[in-house]
C-alpha cells in the first residue's frame, strides 16, 4: 500500500466528493469529510517521512512510464506543501459545522462539503503532479470549486467577488495554458523532469521566452503578486468564514509552489535569473506590494479586508525571498509558506468565531471584545504578534531568514525596508487590539459566550502551531532548508 | 508574412479580440463571451501545432502511414470541458447577480455597492 | 409549444434518433471522433429538446432532478472506481492492462468503462445545468 501512497493522496478526496453528493445529510457529510481529511493528513505525513528518508518518490499513472505517461513525483518541496495543505484542510473542516450552519442555507451543506473536498483534491493534485498539463487541470478543478465556495457568502457582494475572481482566475489559468502549449511545441514533452533536461539547449529560442513570460504573468495572477492582486480583498472579505480561512491559507501558497516549480526546476536558475534577470522584476514588485498592501490595511474598518491586505503583504515577503535567489532567502520563503498559513489560518478562524457570536466583522462592533470573548481575542492577538514578527513566534523565523539573506547579499536597504514594514503591521494590529481591549463595550451590546468547543479547538491548534514552530524550528526550517537546496541544485 | 503561419495569425487575432472584450466591456455577459473567445484561440494554438504535414486525422485505418499528433487533441478536449464548466459557473453567477442587483452592467453594480 | 403541431411531431420523431446517435458516438469513440464528453452533450440535448417542446415540468417527470444528481456522482465514481479496481488487481492506478485476461482486452475494456462514466456524468451535468437555468424566474 505504501507504494501507492502518491495516488491514494489524490483519489481518496476525489472519490469522497461524489460520495458526499450521494450522502445528502448535513452531519453525515461533515463527519465523512472530516474522516477523509484526517486520512489525507496521515498520508501526507507518511509521504514527507518517506521522502526525507529515501529521496524523491515517483509514481507512474496507468503504468505508462514517464515521459509518455503522467507521473506523480514527490520530492522535499512537494511533500512539505502537501503536508501544509492537508493540515489546513483537516483543521478547518474540524471547525466547520457551527460556522457553516450559521452562514450557509441548510439544504446546501452537502454541496458545500463536496466543493470543499474537490478544492482540497485540486490543491493536492497541483502539488503532487510531475506533469505540466496536469498542473493546469488540477488548477482549474481547485479554482472552479473555490469560485463556487466564495459565492456561498451571505452578502450579495460575494457574488460579484466570485465573478471577478472567476474572470481574473480564468485569464491567469489560460495564460499558464498558453505557456505550457508553447513549451510543448518546442520540446515535445509535458513531463517536468523531461522539460528541464530539454530546455537548456533552447535558451535562445523566442518561443521559450514567450512561454516563460506567459507562465510568469499567469502564475503571478494566481498568487496575487502586487499589481495583479485585485481579486483577493473582495474574495476573502465576502466569502463565508470557513472558506476564507481555507483559501487564505492554501490557494496562494500552492500557486507560489507552482511558481517555484516552474522557475527553478523546469526553467532553471541560470535561465530565469542570470539570463533574464527575473529578480529585477520580482524585487521591486514585492517591496511595493508589501508597503502598499500594509498601508491600505491600516485604513480598513472591515477586519476581513484588513487581513486580506495583510495577506497580500505577506505574499510580497515570500516573493521577496524568491527574488533574492539564495539558499537562505529561499529557506525563508518556503518556511514562510508554512508559517503564514498557520498565522492567517488562526486569524481567520478567530474572526469566524467572533462572526458567529456577534454577527459582525466591522471594527466598530468589536469594542470591548477583549472582555466579552477573552479566549478568542487572545488567539487573535497571539497570531497578530506573529504577523508582526515578534521573537518566539513563527513570523520572526521567516523574517529572520529574509533579513539574513538580504544582508548576505549586501542589500541592506532591503533589510531595512523589511523591518520598516513590520512597523506597519504593528499599526494595523494595534488598531484591533486597542478597540478590543482599551474601549468599553458599546451600550446595549449583548453578553456573548465564547464560540463552540470544536471551533475553539481548531483555532487554538493553529495558534499553538504559530508558537510551537516559532520556538522549535527544527522540523519546518530543516525541511525548508533541504527544499531550498534541492530547488537551487536543479538536480532531479 | 508567411502564408504557412496563417493559423497562428488567426490565433493572435482571436486572442486579442477575446482579451479586449473581457477587459473593456462592462456588461457581465460580454465579459464571459470574451473569455470564451480567448480560450478558443488557445485551443486553435494547440491544434495547429499538432498537425503533421501530410498526416491525416489520428484514427487508426488501413493503409495510412502518417498521422497527426493525437496528444494536443486530447489536451484540448480537456481544456474545452474546463471552458464549458467555467462558462456555466460564470453564467450561473450572472443570473444570481441579476436577481440580487437587478442589473448586469458593471458600473451600475458598482454604484449600487457604493450607495449602500 | 405543445400546441404547435409541427415542432411537436418533429420532436417526437427526432428525440429517439438523437438519443441513439448519442449512444453511437459514445461507443464508437475508439474508431472515430467521439467519446464520453461529446456523447454526453448530445444525449442531454435530447432532454433539452423535450423540455423545450413539452415544458419543464414534463421534462422533470422524465428525468427526475434527484436521480440526475445521483447520476452525476455515479459517473465520477465509475471512472475513479475503474482505477481502484486496477489497484486492487495489483497494477498501478488506472492500469488497464490488468483488467482482463490479456493487456489488449484490458485496454479495450478499461477505456470503454471510463468513457461510459464520463458520458453519464456529462449528460447528467448538462441536464442539471439546463434545469437550474430554466427553473429560474418561473416561480416569480
Amino acid at each position: 500500500m505504501t507504494e501507492h501512497l502518491p495516488i491514494l493522496q489524490i483519489i481518496v478526496p476525489l472519490i469522497s466528493a461524489p460520495v458526499c453528493v450521494l450522502l445528502r445529510r448535513k452531519m453525515l457529510t461533515w463527519a465523512f469529510s472530516l474522516m477523509v481529511s484526517l486520512a489525507v493528513l496521515c498520508m501526507a505525513a507518511m509521504l514527507l517521512q518517506q521522502v526525507l528518508e529515501s529521496g524523491p518518490i515517483s509514481y507512474a499513472l496507468g503504468n505508462w512510464s514517464a515521459p509518455w505517461g503522467i507521473e506523480y513525483r514527490v520530492d522535499v518541496v512537494n511533500a512539505f506543501v502537501l503536508l501544509l495543505v492537508s493540515i489546513i484542510g483537516a483543521v478547518v473542516l474540524l471547525y466547520a459545522p457551527s460556522s457553516v450552519a450559521k452562514e450557509i442555507p441548510h439544504d446546501r451543506h452537502y454541496l458545500f462539503y463536496t466543493a470543499y473536498l474537490l478544492c482540497l483534491t485540486g490543491l493536492l493534485g497541483i502539488t503532487i503532479t510531475g506533469d505540466a498539463f496536469n498542473v493546469f487541470v488540477f488548477l482549474e478543478i481547485s479554482a472552479l470549486s473555490s469560485y463556487m465556495l466564495i459565492s456561498l457568502g451571505e452578502d450579495r457582494r460575494a457574488l460579484t467577488a466570485a465573478y471577478q475572481y472567476l474572470v481574473m482566475g480564468t485569464i491567469g489559468a489560460t495564460f499558464i495554458l498558453i505557456g505550457i502549449g508553447l513549451m510543448y511545441m518546442m520540446t515535445g514533452t509535458l513531463n517536468m523532469a523531461d522539460l528541464s533536461s530539454r530546455l537548456p539547449s533552447m535558451h535562445g529560442s523566442r518561443t521559450i521566452l514567450v512561454a516563460f513570460a506567459f507562465l510568469i504573468v499567469g502564475m503571478s495572477l494566481k498568487l496575487a503578486l502586487f499589481p495583479l492582486h485585485m481579486w483577493l480583498p473582495n474574495a476573502y472579505c465576502y466569502a463565508p468564514s470557513v472558506v476564507t480561512a481555507f483559501l487564505a491559507s492554501t490557494a496562494t501558497k500552492v500557486s507560489i509552489y507552482v511558481f517555484l516549480r516552474f522557475v527553478f526546476t523546469i526553467f532553471g536558475v541560470d535561465f530565469a535569473f542570470e539570463n533574464l534577470s527575473l529578480s529585477t522584476f520580482l524585487l521591486p514588485l514585492s517591496l511595493i506590494g508589501i508597503f502598499v498592501a500594509s498601508t491600505v490595511a491600516i485604513f480598513q474598518t472591515d477586519i476581513k479586508r484588513l487581513l486580506a491586505y495583510s495577506s497580500i503583504a505577506q505574499i510580497g515577503y515570500i516573493m521577496l525571498g524568491v527574488g533574492l535567489v539564495s539558499a537562505t532567502s529561499l529557506t525563508g520563503s518556503i518556511v514562510h509558506l508554512f508559517n503564514h498559513a498557520m498565522m492567517k489560518g488562526g486569524l481567520f478562524l478567530a474572526v469566524g468565531c467572533i462572526m458567529l457570536r456577534i454577527g459582525s466583522v466591522d471594527l466598530a462592533d468589536w469594542q470591548g471584545l477583549g472582555r466579552r470573548m477573552p479566549v478568542t481575542m487572545a488567539a487573535f492577538v497571539l497570531c497578530g504578534l506573529s504577523l508582526i514578527g515578534v521573537p518566539m513566534t513563527v513570523g520572526f523565523v521567516s523574517k529572520w531568514y529574509l533579513i539574513l539573506a538580504a544582508l548576505e547579499q549586501g542589500l541592506w536597504p532591503v533589510a531595512l525596508l523589511v523591518l520598516m514594514s513590520s512597523l506597519l503591521a504593528v499599526i494595523y494590529i494595534w488598531r484591533v487590539v486597542e478597540t478590543a481591549y482599551f474601549q468599553a463595550p458599546a451600550d446595549g451590546a449583548a453578553k456573548v459566550k465564547e464560540a463552540p468547543f470544536l471551533m475553539q479547538v481548531s483555532m487554538w491548534i493553529l495558534t499553538g502551531a504559530t508558537l510551537f514552530f516559532g520556538v522549535s524550528t527544527s522540523l519546518t526550517v530543516g525541511v525548508a532548508q533541504r527544499a531550498a537546496e534541492w530547488l537551487l541544485g536543479g538536480s532531479q | 508574412m508567411n502564408p504557412g503561419l496563417y493559423n497562428y495569425w488567426i490565433v493572435i487575432v482571436l486572442m486579442m479580440i477575446g482579451f479586449y472584450a473581457t477587459i473593456a466591456r462592462g456588461n457581465l455577459i460580454k465579459k464571459i463571451i470574451g473569455l470564451n473567445i480567448f480560450q478558443t484561440s488557445v485551443f486553435y494554438l494547440y491544434i495547429s501545432m499538432g498537425k503533421v504535414s501530410g498526416g491525416t486525422a489520428p484514427i487508426v485505418g488501413d493503409g495510412i502511414t502518417s498521422y497527426s499528433n493525437p496528444l494536443p487533441h486530447v489536451l484540448i478536449l480537456t481544456a474545452i470541458v474546463v471552458g464549458v464548466a467555467t462558462t456555466a459557473l460564470g453564467l450561473a453567477l450572472v443570473v444570481r447577480i441579476n436577481e440580487a442587483y437587478g442589473t448586469i452592467e458593471e458600473d451600475d453594480i458598482f454604484s449600487q455597492d457604493q450607495a449602500s | 409549444m405543445r400546441n404547435q403541431m409541427i415542432p411537436r411531431v418533429i420532436a417526437k420523431f427526432f428525440i429517439p434518433m438523437i438519443l441513439l446517435f448519442g449512444l453511437y458516438v459514445q461507443f464508437h469513440g475508439d474508431f472515430g471522433p467521439g467519446g464520453g464528453f461529446q456523447a454526453g452533450v448530445i444525449f442531454a440535448a435530447a432532454f433539452v429538446l423535450y423540455a423545450l417542446i413539452y415544458g419543464l415540468d414534463e421534462a422533470k417527470k422524465v428525468a427526475r432532478p434527484a436521480v440526475v444528481e445521483a447520476l452525476v456522482a455515479l459517473g465520477v465514481l465509475i471512472y475513479a472506481g475503474t482505477g481502484v479496481v486496477s489497484l486492487l488487481k495489483g497494477g498501478k492506478y488506472l492500469d488497464y492492462n490488468v483488467l482482463a485476461h490479456d493487456p489488449i482486452h484490458g485496454q479495450h475494456l478499461g477505456i470503454l468503462i471510463v468513457e461510459l462514466g464520463v458520458g453519464v456524468t456529462v449528460a447528467a451535468v448538462m441536464i442539471t445545468i439546463f434545469f437550474a437555468f430554466a427553473g429560474r424566474g418561473q416561480s416569480e
